[in-house]
């Protein structure tokens, strides 16, 4: 194996391990839980790409030929990595009364999508529809 | 050059799980166990991968891709239950 392939393959495998250890440090040492969100997704497209990257070069160089396991690893995790912040920040959302404090208003008739219980101001039938809001419409 | 690289990111991703691991066990709300999880399993298909550049095998990626695929449901469906008190609605 040449030279610098080598010192390619170990800069980024180094690259991707500090990227992960950062992630973890911003996931234990930041105070509340959006920032600590922060960290940690960085970590999953950074560290785990880098590494990938270093993984796939190696078998590349190693073997001979290229490797696809390696690509559909990081396009799963770069497809899903958003998805599960976007679930765990909604989640956050619902259960912290601070947070959903500093939301400001929607400027419609309901409230934003994961707290819109029921309308804020009721029509003409409103204790009818005041629960079909948040159900799926049943004919 | 490359065994320096895999020990170093071993040393360093095993100190990632440890502090993941001390945010799962602290953390003051349920959604920072979530996270915490999250990331444990990130950290373990990282371990994985480099366990397949050690050993110069390509047995480990399918193991990585089901770390992947399992980590990512558990945490939708954690949060799932979180939002809506139920999984599959």
């Amino acid at each position: 194996m040449a030279f610098w392939i080598e010192l390619i393959i170990a800069a980024l495998i180094v690259i991707g391990a500090l990227f992960l250890f950062v992630g973890s440090l911003a996931l234990a040492r930041l105070p509340d839980t959006m920032r600590r969100l922060h960290g940690p997704t960085k970590a999953t497209t950074l560290g785990i790409g880098a590494m990938l990257i270093a993984s796939m070069l190696f078998f590349l160089a190693a073997k001979g030929n290229p490797s696809v396991a390696e690509i559909l690893i990081s396009l799963f995790l770069f497809l899903t990595a958003p998805v599960s912040a976007h679930f765990v920040s909604k989640a956050h959302m619902l259960r912290s009364s601070a947070v959903r404090a500093q939301l400001s208003p929607t400027g419609r008739a309901v409230d934003w999508a994961t707290f819109e219980a029921e309308p804020k101001e009721a029509g003409p039938g409103g204790a009818k529809e005041a629960g079909s809001i948040n159900e799926p419409e049943r004919a | 050059m490359i065994p320096i690289a895999c020990a170093i990111a071993v040393a360093a991703t095993c100190v990632a799980m440890l502090l993941s691991l001390y945010r799962l066990l602290r953390g003051p709300d349920v959604v920072d166990r979530i996270l915490a999880l999250d990331t444990l399993v990130i950290n373990a298909i990282a371990l994985v991968v480099i366990a397949g550049i050690v050993y110069a095998t390509r047995m480990y990626f399918e193991v990585a891709l089901l770390f992947a695929m399992v980590g990512f449901l558990s945490t939708v469906a954690l949060c799932k239950y979180l939002l809506r008190g139920n999984i599959i609605e």
